[in-house]
């Protein structure tokens, strides 16, 4: 069953980039893109376990800390080697300044 | 110390014992120490920009062109030489810091210039650009870990002579030129299976083909000229241009210790002088880019400043960086587990000692 879950504020992020959030054991990527949109991925790459919120964000791509793989994080599609498999993806909606997450 | 002359007791292929006990301890796929950098200051580090990458790029263009334009100019009288020398450095060694910087997609800001650049560096080089891709991202997560870091460049103990033919290539060209016929084949062998994904294998035997398919056009080219001229600029100063890129890449892990997971003990920073740092762009600044490999080669300085109060001291000079490792050398030829201890100030944080205790009994100070 899908739920909405408040990850933060909007102030939290800076415009063109990323941060952590975790919930319910599990921890995700809120991002922030150049024009104020928010979207919100998972938060380890699919290559290894590593924390996208460490990494840098650039336009539309995400790009990990540790081996540099790129993905879009609005589409979640992984963008070549090292990184293959895609990042699972999270609707998202901002309400009276929170940003919220659509969890499944 | 405890000699144990003869007997190896690292297995450096990645299929077999070490690769089974590194992670049976955790020692792959581990959490290696970083030094604490503010987000803010690391987002203004790992920014990207296409300048500073096309200038040197340009330079690099012209020098190899005109290098060549002269070489080609004086061949068969002795003023070829000197242009031969600067070529071939260009060609053999400047490549490796441009292959490294290039698959690390940092060099240029746009992807696909960093996508251009590794190929032709891959190329210069005699590397499989997907094998080494692949290899590398493997070198990040398991540095110097035995059974899994797969570009280790002087294992224990070392083979001497291997070390010193490879300041003209030798070895390993024959090695590169013997994997790239084998990929050109359609075989990809276990080792590389353990670390490229089975999606894309298929590139591997692709680029081994294309990188095939170019030498045999100039040896085609060298017979039909009966000339070495072909040879001279294609293929060759992978060999007779290759000394810096070994002077300089061997003192980025050599004779430190192994099988930890922390870059500051494994990993070796060394000053330079402008022009070594131009054919390497910075790769001297090495602990800094084992720990925040996202910053960009003309960002390490800055970096290095903002963090060395929690690294060991750098090493001056190639020269001195030389004279420390030498004695180390020497040593595990007899004791293959003896390492030089990377001495870390007393304002910095230590990290997952229970991984360095194992060996420090043979550590020297
Ligand atoms: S862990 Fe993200 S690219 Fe390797």
């Amino acid at each position: 069953m899908s739920e909405w879950v408040e990850a933060c504020s909007e102030g939290d992020v800076e415009t063109e980039d990323v941060i952590r959030f975790d919930h319910g054991g599990r921890t995700f990527a809120i991002y922030r893109s150049p024009d104020d949109e928010f979207f919100a991925t998972d938060g380890f790459c699919t290559h290894e376990k590593m924390h996208l919120a460490d990494g840098l964000v650039m336009d539309d791509i995400i790009e990990c800390p540790k081996h540099n793989g790129r993905f879009n994080y609005k589409t979640g599609e992984a963008k070549g080697a090292p990184v293959c498999i895609n990042l699972k993806t999270y609707p998202v909606k901002v309400e009276a300044g929170k940003v919220m997450i659509q969890l499944d | 110390m405890t000699a144990t002359v003869g007997k190896k007791k690292r297995d450096y292929s990645l299929v077999g014992e070490s690769t089974r006990k590194a992670i049976e301890t955790g020692l792959a796929s581990a959490e290696w120490y970083h030094t604490d950098v503010s987000r803010k200051e690391m987002k203004q580090l790992m920014q990207r920009s296409d300048g500073p990458a096309m200038r040197d790029t340009i330079i690099w263009f012209a020098a190899i062109i005109g290098s060549a334009a002269g070489g080609i100019y004086f061949w068969g009288s002795w003023w070829c030489v000197p242009f031969f020398f600067v070529y071939g450095v260009l060609y053999g060694s400047s490549s490796d810091s441009r292959w490294h910087e290039g698959g690390h997609g940092t060099a240029f800001r746009t992807r696909w210039m960093n996508d251009v650049i590794y190929q032709i560096a891959s190329f210069m080089l005699m590397r499989n650009p997907t094998t080494w891709r692949w290899s590398h991202a493997r070198h990040h997560t398991d540095t110097i870990i035995v059974g899994r870091d797969a570009e280790i460049a002087v294992m224990r103990p070392p083979d001497l002579i291997r070390l010193v033919l490879n300041f003209v290539g030798i070895i390993d060209v024959w090695y590169s030129l013997i994997a790239l016929g084998r990929n050109a084949l359609g075989i990809v062998s276990p080792d590389e299976k353990s670390y490229i994904p089975e999606t894309e294998q298929h590139k591997v035997v692709t680029a081994g083909r294309i990188h095939i398919a170019i030498y045999i056009a100039t040896l085609a080219a060298a017979f039909y000229l009966r000339s070495w001229l072909p040879l001279m600029l294609i293929g060759l100063p992978r060999m007779y241009g290759c000394w810096h890129m070994v002077m300089t890449g061997l003192l980025q892990h050599i004779g430190l210790a192994d099988n930890v997971t922390d870059h500051r003990l494994n990993t070796r920073t060394v000053y330079m002088n402008p022009v070594s740092r131009f054919i390497y762009w910075n790769m001297n600044y090495h602990v800094e880019h084992h720990m925040f490999p996202m910053v960009p080669y003309h960002a390490l300085p800055k970096l290095h400043e903002m963090i060395k109060h929690d690294l060991p001291v750098a090493n001056p000079s190639i020269w001195h960086a030389y004279r420390e490792v030498w004695p180390v050398i020497l040593r595990q030829l007899r004791n293959e587990d003896d390492f030089l201890k990377r001495e870390l100030p007393p304002t910095a944080k230590p990290y997952r000692e229970e991984f360095h205790a194992v060996n420090m009994a043979n550590a020297a100070e």
